[in-house]
């Protein structure tokens, strides 16, 4: 880059990474705030806001709903997605990259178009609401995550190692269970706990599926957002916030570990 | 021995994705289009159809505040996350650990919850007019949030690290012995960057651009969320017209209008980039 720009650049960057920042950490603070309404920087603090969140029964039961709807969410979509990585990265396959672009198509089409079509098949079968049936539906939106992470860690996998597993005479399963699992296993948790949060996260699906039986925390807040911007969604917002920390945090710590195990094993 | 044959080509692990594809995206996509524009009657009444509601008002206006507000969030984006990948691509281990922790504890929060944030920050009683009016700066609240500023200021916002990740991507592929040949053999800073550098890059921009454009397009809960009433985009007048006109065929021939843009667009995506890079995975 230009001359000048070796002090503008850092200067800038900087900025950026302020404004990228400012908007989480601001409703972080707010909702712990102890004014009667949103106020920054706060006259004092409390944790009023999340004493009113965890309090009230339908945000609670809101709560479960996301946890329990990501869990199946997770195991679908990670399950599936993890053979699905193996079989693109190990196996002779014509037309590979237009399978790949296929399974990516969720996190392509508009989201809206995929909920509203989900909701025509769910209100004939009569599934609104069906925790199980959402979870299914939120899986097809992970599954483009789950692939593209275990893509790169298979890739990281040397198949001369499964070809001696094979050669010395064991099954195609258990090479599976006793060589690549063991190998890629950081990717597969990065991959699960991102299928998690997507999940967890997802709003126009659950929009149109959870019905009011199992209205999921993004939809909460949504209906909340547009009856006022009380403070309590930012307790619930606080809280996504720190799922999505704590899900950072995990996936740093299994890179790490990850990390540590590679150099232990090279000389 | 069949079990054996079974294992022997991992090719068939791909199969139970595909099936659950299938069962759970592609038959509903089909299932709904099919459903609703059968009821129309044959292929010239869906097509007459199809044509009146895309030159309805309504339509027409949508798909120009779309498209409009899409270029500007691409144009945004792409302008904003220019210089921070091209930092993120030079700088040092930790610079860049610092950089990227600021672009992927946005990227992984809920859309909702960023949504949120902005509107907090953008109200008439937000932190900025707030921050303002006790500064002096202005008499009035500024209206920043319920109009199409609020709505492109949180849509770059949310779209700004797919930019900056694909962007990134492609600048750590460029190899800085081009940028120190220039420079040995007399290019100023600028005219190397000018020459090299930014054509090398281009490639990335125009991924970049796609995926967000593509992105923008579809995107839903941020306008619904921050917009006026004026300012409807495609994705929310489909919402509008299945939860509150109960208007199937309305809303599948508005969806087919807005997948076929988007498969168009992502079929241009799909020739210029590798899809296994895809937002910087």
């Amino acid at each position: 880059m230009p001359e000048r720009s070796s002090r503008v650049l850092p200067i800038y960057v900087a900025a950026a990474c302020f404004v990228l920042l400012a908007p989480i950490v601001i409703v972080c603070v707010i909702s712990f705030g102890g004014d009667g309404y949103l106020k920054f920087p706060p006259d004092s603090f409390s944790l009023k806001w999340f004493a009113a969140f965890f309090g009230d029964s339908r945000w609670r039961q809101s709560l479960i709903s996301s946890a329990l709807i990501a869990l199946i969410a997770c195991v679908i979509s990670t399950v599936i997605g993890f053979l699905a990585a193996y079989a693109l990265v190990r196996a002779e396959m014509r037309a590979k990259k237009f399978i790949l672009s296929l399974m990516l198509m969720p996190i392509i089409v508009p989201t809206v178009i995929t909920a509203i079509a989900m909701y025509f098949l769910t209100a004939k079968f009569g599934l609104v609401g069906n925790m199980l049936w959402i979870g299914f539906c939120h899986a097809i939106i992970a599954l483009p995550i789950v692939l593209l992470i275990l893509l790169s860690a298979l890739q990281g996998v040397d198949p001369n190692l499964e070809r001696a597993a094979l050669g010395l005479g064991a099954s195609r399963l258990r090479v599976f269970f006793k060589v690549v699992i063991p190998i890629a296993w950081p990717g597969v948790v990065s991959a699960a706990l991102f299928a998690y949060l997507a999940s967890f996260d997802e709003l126009i699906i659950s929009l149109f599926l959870a019905g009011a039986r199992a209205q999921t925390l993004p939809v909460r807040i949504w209906n909340s957002l547009h009856l006022d911007i009380e403070p309590t969604i930012a307790a619930a917002a606080t809280f996504l916030i720190a799922l999505t920390g704590a899900i950072l945090i995990a996936d740093g710590a299994v890179r790490w570990l990850r990390g540590r195990s590679v150099g232990s094993t090279q000389p | 021995m069949r079990r054996e044959a079974f294992w022997r080509d991992p090719a068939i692990l791909v199969y139970p994705a595909i099936a659950f594809l299938v069962i759970g995206f592609v038959i509903p996509l089909t299932w709904f289009f099919v459903a609703t524009l059968s009821e129309i009657g044959g292929p010239s009444a869906i097509l007459g159809q199809v044509v009146s509601i895309a030159s309805s008002r309504a339509v027409v206006s949508a798909l120009i505040t779309t498209n409009w507000i899409a270029l500007l969030v691409t144009a945004l984006t792409l302008l904003a996350g220019y210089p921070i990948a091209y930092y993120l691509s030079t700088g040092n281990r930790l610079r860049f650990t610092l950089v990227l922790f600021c672009i992927v504890v946005p990227y992984f929060t809920s859309v909702i919850v960023r949504t949120y944030s902005w509107m907090v920050l953008l109200g008439r009683n937000g932190v900025i007019n707030q921050a303002l009016l006790s500064l002096g700066v202005i008499d009035a609240p500024l209206p920043l949030l319920y109009n199409k500023l609020g709505v492109v200021i949180g849509m770059t916002y949310v779209l700004l690290p797919y930019m900056i990740l694909t962007l990134y991507a492609a600048m750590k592929a460029i190899d800085p012995s081009y940028m120190r040949a220039g420079l040995a053999l007399g290019a100023s800073r600028t005219y190397a960057f000018r020459r090299i550098y930014l054509p090398l890059s281009a490639h990335g921009a125009i991924s970049g651009s796609l995926i967000v454009f593509i992105l923008a397009i579809g995107f839903f809960i941020t306008p619904a969320l921050m917009g006026g009433p004026s300012d409807v985009m495609i994705a929310m007048l489909i919402e509008r017209s299945v939860e509150i006109m109960l208007d199937w065929q309305g809303a599948a021939i508005m969806s087919l209008l807005l997948l076929a843009l988007t498969l168009v667009l992502f079929a241009i995506y799909y020739r210029v980039t590798d899809v296994r890079r895809m937002m910087g995975a």
